[in-house]
């Protein structure tokens, strides 16, 4: 699969190691977490009806989900009704051709891109690339990350782990290369780093004949799609190119233009912490005089179908990739985003990763154990994913093999043997375990989880974990206790 | 097999094992959230909107029917604009008594034209006074998406109180899906240097919405 997996990529638990012994990178990524962390809160707090919002979502996209075949044809339809055009793509090398051949077709040799995850998991700049096609990312956070030649290390802010001074010298080295060069003297100060950004690519926004996107949501009764952003790179790649070619994961489809008011007011508070984001975009189809009159939908599957067959693992599909889980998870906020190998990083990379890709490298093998099993992540999340469950279900499956799908055939896997599972999982076991304050931060979902918390660790770790004791997962904690027998509404599911 | 029924056939085995359930949608999923959380008033509807529309950095004003114009002219004048985008629609009237090059946006006019304005005044859809957004949907009195985009300086005015719902589910029972929709909440932003907000990277920067209420004379 090309650029799914970073190439030579290390383990989980090495990459983690490296980047726990990078001190710039924690700190800037302990202050992230931290701040989004607190501010998500308040904004959620303000929300009174949050966890049946929260129910909401989770239900939509199970149903959407359970009727997926549905969803998607009367989506095509609603679509093509509407003036655009949709292709079907099974797996990343079939997008990147499909792509590939519509910016053929306009006869243009770049493209300006807004941020979108399902491009980055295809690898569609490295495949536009090779065949002499400019792709330019139009998310200052992406264009740093561009510029630096680097990976995005977290959903939301992809160059978290790069500093001011990093991002001046960054511009001041690499802009002119690509197009209008940095300001002379710039400076590191937020707003000028910005400016320079604005007109570096204005440039490219005003003579971009071809964008490409991807979509937070799709309704499938309208065919309408919708774009959630904050500067407005979304809104210039989406209005001003000729062409627009959307790049879209099949789970994305919401059935009902309703269904839009649950996830609009959830994803922007679960994610940026705000009531709502800068800028939404929506639009279905072509509109005459107003943005491109040429619009492509690619849907892709690349792993989706494979994920959905899993009866456990399937839940991992509701994600509408809000970034919370990432924030309040403690593996993440020591490990960094690069650690995980993957355009998913943190919780929802750990469950999402290895079901798209399968278990068979090192690093996907390691990833169900990237993760503490404390809780946090599924309190978070806004569509109630149930991250450690699906994360123990996968651990089973590194280590005791059994059935899956892959690329739509049922298989057996057979038991990841050899020292590198074991190592792999021992030591990311040692090393979360082994953080005092790990466990903690999640206890109150922790004891609701505790099935999944095994007396012993499974398989490999079993023979580490038989000479320790682990935590101690107790029964109830205390503010549940408070909470029932105190009358508190209690509103987790 | 093409790829859309090989998709297509990988989803239904994928569903094997899940029941049959022909629940009809609106009947699938319990909305038992709020269709508008508080209780307020119509006035306090508007201060809502203003408050959260300035907590997100919109600079907002406040004025009758009868002092629009001028309203819009001192506007103008102090943030240093010398021409202004005009939707074809914008009642006339609005910009009446701004001293300014008007330029309309015509089809054939281009992306580099709109990048030599300073400004660009519109009306709305609706706006959403819990969240603070206005919404845009195209109509003739706020024109083509790329008009309120490229300027750096949007003025948005919004009648109130016809045109403020309170909430987010309120605003899509009266938006209609067919036509491009904007949604703005405060201007242009970013947090992605070091989680420092800055405003305005490829937005308009400045964001300033016009309340106006009928003074009975309109
Ligand atoms: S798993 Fe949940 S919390 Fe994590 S990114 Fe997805 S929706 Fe957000």
């Amino acid at each position: 699969m090309s650029g799914g997996t970073f190439v030579g990529m290390p383990a989980f638990p090495e990459a983690a190691h490296e980047a726990v012994s990078n001190k710039t990178l924690r700190a800037n990524l302990r202050h992230a977490t931290h701040t989004i962390r607190g501010k998500r809160a308040k904004a959620v707090a303000e929300m009174s009806d949050w966890a049946q919002l929260r129910e909401a979502g989770k239900r939509i996209k199970d149903h959407t989900l359970r009727h997926l075949d549905r969803y998607l044809v009367q989506l095509e339809e609603s679509v093509t009704a509407a003036g655009g055009v949709v292709h079907w793509a099974a797996d990343a090398d079939e997008a990147n051709q499909i792509v590939i051949d519509l910016v053929r077709m306009t006869g243009e040799s770049e493209v300006v891109k807004v941020k979108s995850m399902a491009t980055q998991e295809i690898g569609l700049n490295e495949a536009l690339e090779a065949e002499g096609i400019a792709a330019y990312e139009t998310d200052l956070a992406e264009l740093i990350v561009q510029l630096g030649k680097d990976r995005p290390s977290h959903i939301l802010v992809p160059a978290i782990h790069r500093n001011r001074g990093e991002i001046r010298d960054i511009f001041t080295r690499e802009m002119s290369e690509w197009g209008r060069p940095a300001p002379e003297g710039l400076t590191d100060t937020p707003a000028e780093l910005a400016e320079a950004a604005r007109l570096h690519l204005r440039e490219k926004f005003l003579r971009a004949k071809v964008g490409v996107s991807g979509a937070n949501f799709m309704v499938a009764e309208t065919g309408t799609l919708v774009v959630v952003e904050s500067e407005g790179n979304g809104r210039m790649c989406l209005t001003l190119p000729e062409t627009l070619i959307s790049v879209v994961g099949i789970e994305k489809i919401v059935p009902t233009w309703q269904d839009l008011e649950v996830f609009l007011q959830t994803l922007p508070r679960s994610s940026t912490a705000e009531r709502m984001n800068p800028y939404t975009s929506t639009w279905t189809g072509t509109t005459d005089g107003d943005g491109p009159q040429t619009f492509h939908l690619v849907l892709i599957d690349n792993g989706r179908t494979d994920t959905l067959a899993d009866e456990v693992g399937r839940q991992a599909l509701r994600c509408i990739r809000c970034s919370a889980c990432l924030n309040v998870c403690p593996v993440y906020e020591r490990a960094g985003g690069h650690a995980y190998g993957s355009v998913y990083p943190g919780p929802i990379g750990a469950i999402l990763s290895p079901q798209l890709r399968g278990t068979a490298s090192e690093i996907d093998a390691s990833l169900p154990y990237a993760s503490s099993l404390c809780g946090a992540c599924y309190e978070v999340c806004p569509v109630a994913i149930d991250i450690p469950e699906v994360l123990v279900h996968l651990r089973e499956r590194v280590v005791q093999g059994g059935p899956a799908t892959r690329e739509g055939n049922k298989v057996v896997l057979k038991p990841a043997k050899g020292h590198a599972a074991e190592r792999a999982a021992m030591r990311a076991a040692r090393w979360a375990f082994g953080h005092p304050g790990a466990l903690r931060t999640g206890q109150r979902l922790a004891s609701r989880t505790r099935r999944f918390h095994p007396r012993t660790l499974p398989g490999p770790g079993r023979a580490w974990s038989g000479t320790r004791d682990l935590p101690a997962v107790p029964a109830e904690p205390f503010r549940d206790w408070w909470q029932r027998t105190h009358g508190g509404k209690d509103t987790t599911k | 097999m093409n790829s859309r029924d090989l998709i297509l056939g990988r989803v239904r085995r994928a569903l094997a094992d899940v029941p049959r359930d022909d629940t009809p949608y609106d009947q699938a999923v319990d909305r038992d959230y709020l269709r508008e959380h508080g209780n307020l008033g119509v006035e306090e509807t508007v201060e809502l909107l203003a408050e959260n529309l300035a907590d997100y950095r919109a600079i907002v004003h406040r004025c009758t029917d009868a002092e629009l114009p001028a309203q819009l002219a001192g506007m103008l004048a102090a943030h240093g604009s010398t021409s202004v985008v005009v939707p074809p629609g914008l009642p006339p009237a609005w910009l009446s008594a701004a001293d300014i090059t008007r330029v309309e946006d015509r089809a054939e006019s281009t992306v580099y034209d709109l990048d030599e304005v300073d400004s660009v005044v519109t009306a709305c859809a609706l706006a959403i006074a819990e969240t603070g957004t206005i919404v845009l949907d195209g109509g003739p009195d706020q024109g083509r998406r790329r008009i309120t985009l490229v300027p750096d300086h949007h003025i948005c005015v919004v009648r109130v109180p016809d045109q403020v719902v309170s909430s987010v589910p309120q605003a899509f029972e009266l938006l209609d899906p067919a036509r491009v929709l904007t949604w703005i909440s405060g201007p242009s932003a970013t947090s992605d240097i070091e989680l420092d907000r800055v405003e305005g990277v490829h937005g308009p920067r400045t964001l300033e919405v016009v309340l106006v209420s009928g003074d009975g004379r309109a």
